[in-house]
């Protein structure tokens, strides 16, 4: 008997029906969409976007080519060249970062000791070349000067985590 | 009679050029229609998945199906080295050619066909089930396994279909007495054949669905196993041929439907203010709705296993469109309801 109710049920489409049903309803409810370039999602505070190089309030860079990032970057992007400047501190000559080799795991912010080398809020930085995404010292340097403001209000908001 | 009209209803010359206008009339509204179904597709799947779809070309989005018309034409035509070049080129175009074909006789209004022949539906039927050919022969001349796989099931699919589907048309002419499409309709002046052929009109609309390859019964194209089946090779235009000949399909099998079971031109409600509204109004918009349905669909159900949409197709469909047959033929035979008898 059951396997006749089966068959009765399945010529009438019952499941069918159920299911256009939900996916009607569904057709009307309001959408989840975010209208991506016009609308943006908040983003935490520990977010990782593309690497700043920052400075003191001075304008003196921090990095003190400890080279730890260097050494804990798992993609080995990070290229550290240093010797002593003139004054006698040391200072790095070469800072690359190769953002085609990146996975923004944040390890090199994690092992900075001066919070040097960050991750900033920006993850729209696409390019049109390769050759683009090859970061050096200067343009990590001025992504620092450009997001200074809110690379600070960033480290302060996840000090207590820390 | 003025001399143009003389000119256009009598002599040769004339005839050919009035009949080349009328094609036009309808086949540019057909494209632009073909055009807006890819864009409305995406916006009502996407409204399923609580998305927005396209907003972004134009205002809602309205300049999506140029955007994507220009971009295909702006891509390289990629002929594979191992494949037949001549018949590569030709299927998209068969393709396509006949899903514009099979339009000449469509009835858009009373009288307002192409060419109002006498075997109408005959028509319709032969030249949906030649769009096969150019499903077998683009899948044989990409010389790619993927491709040949999609096109023998697609093949297949189609075929299976056909026969319920060819019943199921019988089943109606037997109800008018005639296959010309204009009578269909107008022997659903009192009611719609969708109500008395109900198990018909369902039967038909989902062979209609396997007879386009649309979900749930997509596995010619069968994304996840064999690529994109038939049009694997298939790049830029002639790519956009085949995806064009599918929409003008489901158009197609769309105005099937609605001259056969849901009344044509007629108005659903026949008294004043709405047999006010012309005939072509209600033709598109029957039109309109059995898409819906068709993307509708699309959007609720997964895609079929191949033995059970031959199990479907034999087994369940023929059994149940035979058996209706001869059950109409019975009950027309003994209340006396045989046209012409």
């Amino acid at each position: 008997m059951s396997r006749l109710g089966n068959t009765a049920a399945g010529l009438m489409l019952n499941e069918i029906r159920a299911g256009l049903w939900l996916t009607l309803r569904y057709f009307f409810k309001p959408k989840a969409t975010l209208n991506y370039p016009y609308e943006k999602n908040p983003i935490s505070p520990r977010f990782k976007g593309e690497h700043a190089l920052r400075r003191y309030p001075n304008g003196e860079e921090r990095c003190i080519a400890c080279k730890l990032c260097e050494a804990v970057c798992p993609a080995q992007a990070i290229t550290i060249e240093a010797e002593p400047r003139d004054d006698g501190s040391r200072r790095t000559t070469r800072y690359d970062i190769d953002m085609t080799k990146c996975i923004y795991c944040g390890l090199c912010e994690e092992a900075c000791p001066v919070d040097a080398i960050v991750e900033g809020p920006n993850f729209e930085f696409a390019t049109e070349t390769r050759e683009e995404l090859m970061y050096d010292k200067e343009k990590l340097l001025a992504n620092g000067d450009r997001w200074e403001p809110e690379l600070a209000k960033r480290l302060e908001l996840d000090a207590p985590y820390r | 009679m003025n001399s143009l009209e003389t000119f256009l209803f009598t002599t040769d010359l004339g005839i050919v050029i009035l009949t080349i206008l009328k094609s036009l009339a309808l086949i540019v509204p057909l494209l632009i229609g073909v055009a807006y179904l890819t864009l409305a597709e995406r916006k009502v799947l996407g409204a399923i998945q609580l998305r927005k779809g396209p907003n972004v070309v134009g205002p809602f989005g309205l300049w999506q199906p140029f955007a994507d018309a220009i971009k295909m034409l702006m891509k390289e035509t990629i002929i594979p080295a191992g494949a037949n070049r001549a018949l590569f080129v030709l299927a998209p175009l068969l393709t396509f050619g006949l899903a514009v074909t099979a339009w000449a006789v469509i009835p858009v209004s009373n009288h307002w066909a192409i060419a109002n022949i006498n075997v109408g539906i005959l028509y319709i039927f032969a030249i949906s089930s030649l769009g096969v050919y150019g499903i077998i022969i683009a899948g044989w001349a990409s010389n790619s396994k993927y491709a040949f796989l999609g096109a023998m099931r697609s093949a297949a699919q189609m075929v299976s279909y056909e026969v319920s589907m060819g019943f199921v048309i019988v089943t109606v002419i037997m109800c008018v007495g005639s296959q010309n499409l204009n009578d269909i309709v107008l022997a659903q002046r009192h009611i719609w054949f969708a109500i008395p052929l109900f198990p018909m009109f369902i039967i038909f609309f989902i062979s209609g669905l396997a007879e386009t390859n649309r979900a749930p019964f997509d596995l010619a194209e069968g994304d996840t196993e064999i690529v994109a089946g038939f049009f694997v090779e298939y790049s830029a235009m002639s790519f956009a041929l085949f995806f064009l000949g599918e929409y003008a399909n489901m158009i197609l099998i769309s105005a099937t439907t609605t001259v056969l079971f849901l009344g044509g031109w007629l108005s659903p409600l026949p008294f004043i203010p709405f047999t006010w509204i012309p005939g072509v109004f209600w033709f598109v918009f029957k039109i309109f709705v059995c898409l819906f349905v068709f993307i509708w669909v699309r959007g609720t159900l997964p895609r079929y296993r191949y033995d059970q949409i031959m199990a479907l197709g034999w087994k369940v469909f023929l059994p149940i469109s035979l058996v209706w047959l001869v059950m109409t033929a019975g009950f027309l035979e003994i209340f006396g309801m045989l046209p012409h008898a």
